[in-house]
């Protein structure tokens, strides 16, 4: 299998073109935008939060990029449904990159990495925790 | 009379020069067509600045030693060489900076702090590359100025019947616009905006980046005030541009950078500032990499700038007319024979990263992205293309991969 079937797997492509979660939501607990200035890829997240104020009831997203950033944001809505926000908030980067389970550029790394990085904005602002070094400078890109 | 015919281009004989073209990409003969980002490096080049490095190096303007010399000399020779190749009536126009993006810093913060104020405009056009574009909106803001762009049209031509109204209503004092669109390949009508701008009393300041690389440039015959290009886009270092400027406005202008170089005299009560062009040269310059520039005018001039424009005419109506082949593949941009090589599409359902990052798998090189062109972008109603760029060194067979490739990129994402 060459590097760009791997790539562009079947889960990717089905992700891509039918993405889990997607969509929007009314008052949502937790919500952030971001996006990636180098490639216009958008993502943003809103997040509503079970009665203990801590588990992911449920996640939503909406965007527009490439495949690999859409169908990676699309695995993420399904890997933190029903987790703690606390825990999401926390999580290493690895496992989502495990999950999406491609060979990545370091620029197309960033492309996989969108959506998780705003999932954490939006989860380290609704808990006031600050936002840890790897992902500094996210959550001053916010959409226009 | 006898007929002279230009010596038409050999791009085979020309990609010999070029070592990058040695190494296979992905198992596969690399093609490049991203030249319009940045170009690759002939041989020739590559050598002289090695050899600079080896036998000639030292700082430049200051060492009395035999070194410091030689590097003055190589420094100052390139100078000379772009003063040739712009057709600029004095080298004291010619003004090295790191990019063009310098160069239209150094215009709109020199020029434009000094002689912009409330009730002013700056027009700009939708078309611009950000380096000709954001300096120019800031220094509005900074000033109180206005700023506005000159629409397109469908074709991505400038839709210049919005002078007329422009000229009735507000004060024009700057026209920044490019040559030829980094995007759309789209050829400007410089000379008529440069006649128009200076009839409302405003200066014309070009960036000539994607046509100093491609086709023969004469600042006279443009008759503007200002142009900018870069060096890495034209077989040179990156790390190396130019601002050529009228010498009257250069001389009137306060200086960008201030340091080293750039003074006559400097005391506690007063500084003095340096004649041109070391008035806007503060700071060690990048002297090789001056140096590589002038080296890779000469390999340009020795190729022919009539020789490449006609070769790369020849492969945008090529390219324009296999692309027509893929099915959901839309073009942006004017027809054929009124652009440079440059071309920008997308294909329907699929990002156009991911149509770039297929082409790679195949060893085509080509960019993706909003090019450096958000407000087209918007303009468009789309948030990135696909972009193939051709110069001397592109073959018809490297086209053909592409539009191959482009297939590849259809099965992957039916």
């Amino acid at each position: 299998m060459s590097d760009m079937d791997e790539l562009y797997r079947d889960v990717i492509l089905d992700h891509y073109k039918n993405p889990r979660g997607h969509g929007d939501m009314q008052k949502p607990d937790a919500q952030a935008d971001g996006l990636n200035p180098l490639c216009g890829d958008e993502v943003s997240i809103f997040v509503s939060f079970a009665e203990d104020g801590d588990t992911i009831e449920e996640v939503k997203f909406q965007g527009r990029g490439c495949a690999i950033s859409q169908a990676s944001t699309s695995m993420l809505m399904e890997m933190v449904q029903g987790r703690s926000a606390v825990a999401v908030a926390a999580m290493d980067r690895e496992e989502l990159l495990e999950e999406v389970g491609i060979p990545l550029t370091p620029v197309r790394l960033k492309c996989a990495l969108l959506g998780l990085g705003v999932l954490k904005v939006a989860l380290h602002r609704a808990k006031g925790t600050p936002l840890p070094d790897e992902w500094a400078g996210l959550d001053e890109l916010e959409l226009a | 009379m006898g007929v002279t015919t230009e010596a038409r281009l050999d791009a085979e004989k020309v990609r010999a020069d070029f070592p990058i073209f040695k190494q296979p990409m992905h198992g596969k003969p690399l093609a490049y067509l991203d030249s319009a980002n940045s170009s690759q490096k002939p041989r020739q080049v590559l050598d002289a600045v090695r050899d600079f490095y080896e036998t000639s190096y030292a700082n430049v303007h200051r060492a009395v030693y035999e070194l410091g010399g030689r590097a003055t000399e190589g420094y100052e020779g390139a100078r000379d060489k772009v003063q040739a190749f712009v057709n600029a009536e004095s080298r004291r126009e010619v003004i090295f900076t790191k990019g063009a993006t310098e160069a239209l810093n150094l215009v709109a913060y020199a020029w434009g702090l000094d002689n912009l104020g409330p009730g002013d405009t700056v027009l700009v056009t939708e078309l611009e590359h950000h380096s000709n574009f954001v300096p120019w909106q800031y220094i509005a803001g900074r000033t109180g100025a206005d700023f506005a762009a000159i629409p397109i049209d469908g074709c991505g031509e400038l839709a210049l019947d919005s002078l007329d109204e422009l000229a009735r209503t507000r004060r024009v004092k700057v026209v920044a616009c490019g040559l030829v669109s980094n995007s759309l390949g789209t050829i400007n009508p410089v000379e008529r905006l440069g006649a128009w701008a200076h009839d409302q009393g405003a200066i014309m300041v070009v960036d000539a980046c994607q046509a100093a690389p491609h086709r023969p440039i004469d600042v006279q015959a443009l008759g503007c005030d200002f142009l900018a290009f870069t060096g890495h886009k034209m077989l040179a270092p990156s790390g190396i541009g130019v601002l050529w400027g009228r010498q009257e406005l250069l001389q009137k202008m306060s200086p960008f950078e201030l340091g080293g170089e750039m003074i006559r005299s400097v005391s506690i009560e007063r500084t003095t500032w340096n004649e041109l062009p070391n008035k806007f040269e503060a700071g060690t310059p990048p002297i090789a990499q001056a140096y590589g520039l002038g080296v890779a005018i000469d390999y340009l001039s020795v190729v022919g700038l009539e020789a490449i424009e006609e070769h790369e005419a020849r492969l945008t109506a090529h390219t324009i007319e296999r692309l027509a082949e893929i099915p959901g593949l839309t073009l942006f941009g004017p027809p054929a024979d009124r652009r440079a090589g440059i071309v920008s599409f997308t294909l329907a359902g699929v990002h156009p990263h991911d149509v770039a990052q297929i082409l790679d798998s195949e060893g085509v090189a080509v960019r993706a992205g909003h090019h450096c062109n958000q407000p087209l972008m918007h303009r468009l109603g789309i948030p990135a293309t696909t972009r193939a760029s051709l110069y001397l060194y592109t073959l018809e067979d490297e086209v053909d991969r592409l539009v191959a490739g482009l297939q590849r990129v259809r099965e992957v994402f039916k």
